[in-house]
């Protein structure tokens, strides 16, 4: 693996060795001195065209706790706004010693560009609606611990699939792991012509709850409720929001998940974020772990090409 | 003076058919037969010759993006092409949306010499679609085809106003169909990949509903009224719809839609984008017959340069278009397969109808004018680097079969492919 | 390969190093057991059962793995972690590392490193079952099984019966395997 990114041609052996490896991570992240000496003298550059200060502290957390230096570029702090090319800012990352860059961006398929620009790895920290794979690989690592495995899992995805790179990356990790994934949302929320996914499609979050061993709940933009997509934020929490109600149908062992940031009251009912069965906080830890799981397995290739 | 060239050995389009003779050229086509001399002999056996191509849909930044391009450089690229006439889009900087400004255009191109270039006049104003264009001054400084290029006119009854303007004299309205309401500033075709990659879209319907729209206008207005690159099945059935019924109305194809898929896009390579975007396989297939059979009436290549380091960028990101001058004899053969006669007919002698082009798309006889190619079905190429300031093409190191060897312009020879 | 030590040299061997360690300590108090992963767990278990045969003391055992401590990571582009796992508090403990061969020395450099980062034990010894030679770090075992001078380009296998199916020491140039 040179890159990481996307989830949609990942192998299953592939993806279980990143998840163990993560797991051999939340042991050293739990240790008195949680940090290893692995990608001691790596820069990996944190590239964050879109802001998210979660992701990025996510990433940097893992960089650091594997001893690598981060170098962190984000658009207010850069020369974008002088008109550098995407192209151009990269060469410059690269030529100060990166080696190694996460790339977010607005723009689709912006990573897979700048894995053609530069020399380096790259691992995608989300890119438009596309993919968000590491979030993918942290999501299925949660279920994993929490279920044992993922075969034969029932997950519900609900909200806005259309615009979700979280949608579509889960969607292709968690069936390549074996489990069975619904997508729930209004039509104007779901992709067109998606019969070739792997996945199944229900307009009523109620019709498929019953059956559900995971509900996963995407964040809806409140600024996509403005009248174009669905009609309120109040019918749309009526028809797909995860209520104490709809919490109390689902079936004894299941749980729910969310991305972050959550919107409570919204998509989730504050008591159901809070549950035990919500595996919200479980998600945020395995993400530093998967993380360095990534950037440890995309390092060891930076150092195999160092010739000795 | 000019020196006369001798075209030896070709198949000609004559307005008796196709002939395999000689042709001599001067100021004018100067002779057409066996026995002829000149200094200049180009060698056309196994070609065919005929008017030169004409291009209804070429943007040549000039004035306001010079370093894309400008009237030289994109009249170069024209004369490889095998091109002697270049429609030029108005969405420069200033929009050409008066007199003056399409002088300057035109001007620039007779200076250059290279190629006939014909200004486009914008419909509305700045082309805001708020209001109409300087259209008497326009007409006065000649031009005859009238376009926001780039966008729709999105406004019904502004567009009835210069459709009412334009009929009685014979103008053309030609439209960029593109609802924005539909369109929702998309990036590429709606359907299975655009959902695959999360990137906005802007679905088939965003052409057709504007043409539906703009055809129940012409049977309002009776004015002339062109489709500028056609790009989806839908679109064909309204227009041959439309011509079944004997309205005025016209339609051109790009090579691009005529060749790729969305499929293309999952390369994030924004030499794929364009708009309208890269349809589906079963759009490519209705475009091709279309084409074939006549009810898209000519070829145009909606070329469109942009430097290279606009394309350093994020697909969605960067600049619309691609460029297209030199490539589309190969593109179009490599596409569909097309007769000699039909060919000129797609590339040369309907674009030069549509126009009103008196000098250009007429068939080979003594006394025509000296705007020619020779084109050399069978040639393999690859294509790039390009003539044209700017490099975005699909097909930039593609192999390539059918090109222009020899341009004539006005009795000059403006290209010449020589021999290795 | 050329076998140099037998199943019976190897057990041999273990139980002395058993009995040095609880003569060296008078006992096996405050003795915990790290074996370095993955011929030296075993190793380790083996060392723990003899102690425990004669002086009825079950001495902890720990594994560890340095795949993490590497200074050669990427000159073996397919590690793969296994378990680290350290059983007591390490503190005022004796760690006794437990490798099968004792080579460079590179291996032991990040052991220790890997250790300090999980405790600070009162003090660490190495016992290695082969010490072939050719240390290019100042580090020197405390209980060995055998010395086998080596040329640096040898082999040096140490197969154990609960691994391998078989117990000995085999020696013999890079390419058989």
């Amino acid at each position: 693996m040179r890159h990481l990114l996307t989830t949609e041609s990942l192998t299953r052996a592939e993806i279980e060795e990143l998840l163990d490896l993560a797991d051999e991570f939340t042991d050293v992240l739990g240790r008195e001195i949680p940090k290893v000496p692995a990608l001691r003298g790596l820069t990996v550059g944190t590239l964050f065209f879109e802001p998210s200060t979660r992701t990025r502290l996510s990433f940097e957390r893992a960089a650091k706790a594997l001893s690598a230096d981060v170098m962190s570029f984000s658009p207010s702090t850069s020369s974008l706004s002088k008109g550098e090319s995407l192209k151009d800012t990269v060469l410059t990352l690269q030529a100060m010693g990166c080696d190694l860059m996460v790339v977010r961006h607005k723009a689709t398929g912006a990573p897979w560009r700048v894995a053609e620009w530069t020399d380096c790895p790259v691992v995608n920290g989300g890119d438009g609606a596309h993919q968000h794979p590491t979030q993918a690989l942290l999501d299925s690592l949660t279920v994993r611990r929490h279920f044992g495995k993922l075969d034969g899992l029932h997950i519900a995805i609900v909200g806005d699939i259309r615009h979700s790179r979280v949608a579509r990356s889960d969607l292709f990790a968690m069936s390549t792991l074996g489990a069975r994934v619904t997508m729930v949302a209004p039509p104007t929320l779901l992709p067109l012509d998606i019969d070739d996914w792997p996945c199944d499609v229900s307009f009523e979050l109620d019709d498929v709850l019953g059956g559900m061993d995971v509900v996963y709940l995407l964040r809806i933009q409140a600024e996509r409720g403005g009248a174009t997509v669905f009609p309120s934020l109040p019918e749309y929490v009526q028809r797909f929001g995860m209520t104490r109600a709809r919490f109390d149908r689902l079936s004894p062992e299941a749980v729910v998940m969310h991305p972050g940031p959550m919107n409570r009251g919204v998509e989730i009912a504050p008591e159901v974020a809070d549950h035990p069965r919500s595996l919200v906080l479980d998600q945020v830890r395995a993400g530093v772990a998967v993380r360095m799981a990534v950037l440890f397995r995309l390092g060891q290739a930076v150092r195999t090409e160092v010739p000795s | 003076m000019t020196a006369e060239i001798l075209l030896k050995g070709g198949s000609v389009l004559t307005p008796h058919g196709v002939l395999e003779t000689d042709v001599l050229v001067g100021d004018k086509v100067l002779a057409v037969g066996e026995g002829l001399v000149a200094d200049h002999v180009i060698d056309a056996s196994g070609c065919w010759i005929g008017p030169g191509l004409v291009d209804l849909h070429v943007h040549l930044r000039e004035p306001g993006q010079e370093w894309k391009e400008d009237v030289g450089s994109g009249s170069a690229a024209a004369a490889a092409g095998g091109f002697t006439a270049i429609l030029a889009m108005p969405n420069t900087e200033p929009a050409i949306d008066s007199g003056h400004l399409a002088r300057f255009v035109a001007d620039r191109g007779v200076t250059t010499g290279l190629v006939q270039v014909v200004p486009v006049g914008a419909l509305t104003l700045g082309r805001e679609g708020a209001q109409l264009s300087h259209l008497d001054d326009l007409w006065a400084a000649g031009v005859r085809v009238f376009s926001d290029d780039g966008d729709s006119v999105a406004d019904a009854g502004l567009l009835r106003s210069a459709m009412e303007y334009l009929a009685h004299r014979g103008g053309v309205v030609a439209q960029h169909a593109e609802d924005p309401g539909l369109a929702r500033g998309g990036h590429m075709h709606e359907g299975a990949v655009s959902s695959r990659l999360g990137m906005r879209a802007l679905p088939a319907v965003a052409e057709e509903v504007v043409v539906a729209r703009d055809l129940a206008l012409v049977k309002l207005t009776g004015c002339r009224y062109h489709v500028q690159h056609v790009s989806t099945r839908g679109t064909v059935e309204l227009v041959r719809a439309a011509k079944a019924e004997g309205l005025a109305v016209t339609a051109e194809v790009a090579p691009h839609h005529l060749t790729f898929t969305d499929e293309r896009v999952l390369s994030m390579d924004p030499d794929y984008k364009m708009y309208p975007p890269l349809r589906t396989g079963a759009d490519v297939d209705a475009l091709r017959s279309a084409l074939e059979d006549g009810t898209i009436d000519a070829v145009a290549t909606d070329h469109a340069p942009h430097a290279a380091a606009e394309g350093e960028v994020p697909f969605e990101e960067a600049p619309r278009g691609v460029i297209g001058l030199e490539t589309a004899v190969a593109a179009v053969m490599m596409a569909v397969e097309l007769d000699q006669s039909t060919f000129f007919d797609r590339l040369s002698i309907a674009p030069a109808r549509i126009a009103g082009l008196t000098e250009q798309g007429l068939p080979v006889e003594v006394g025509s004018p000296a705007n020619l190619v020779v084109i050399d079905p069978g040639m393999e190429w690859t294509a790039g680097p390009f003539v044209s300031r700017s490099q975005n093409s699909p097909w930039k190191g593609q192999q390539m079969r059918g090109r222009a060897i020899a341009t004539i312009h006005a009795g000059r020879l403006t290209h010449e492919v020589v021999a290795v | 390969m050329a076998q140099v030590m037998s199943a019976e040299d190897l057990s041999r061997a273990i139980r002395r190093i058993a009995h040095e360690i609880l003569e060296r300590h008078r006992g096996a108090d405050h003795v915990v057991l790290v074996g370095i992963h993955s011929r030296g767990v075993p190793l380790a278990e083996e060392i723990a059962d003899a102690i425990d045969l004669f002086e009825r003391v079950k001495v902890p055992v720990g594994e560890l793995d340095i795949g993490l401590y590497r200074d050669d990571l990427g000159l073996r582009p397919t590690t793969r972690l296994s378990r680290t796992l350290i059983p007591v508090d390490l503190t005022s403990e004796t760690v006794i590392l437990v490798d099968d061969v004792l080579f460079t020395g590179r291996t032991i450099r990040s052991a220790l490193d890997a250790l300090a980062d999980l405790g600070r034990p009162e003090k660490v010894e190495l016992a290695v079952m082969v010490d072939r030679g050719h240390r290019e770090l100042p580090i020197r075992a405390d209980y060995v099984g055998k010395n086998i001078p080596t040329a640096s380009e040898e082999r040096v296998a140490v197969r154990l019966q609960s691994v391998d199916g078989t117990s000995g020491v085999w020696i013999g140039s890079e390419d058989e395997s």
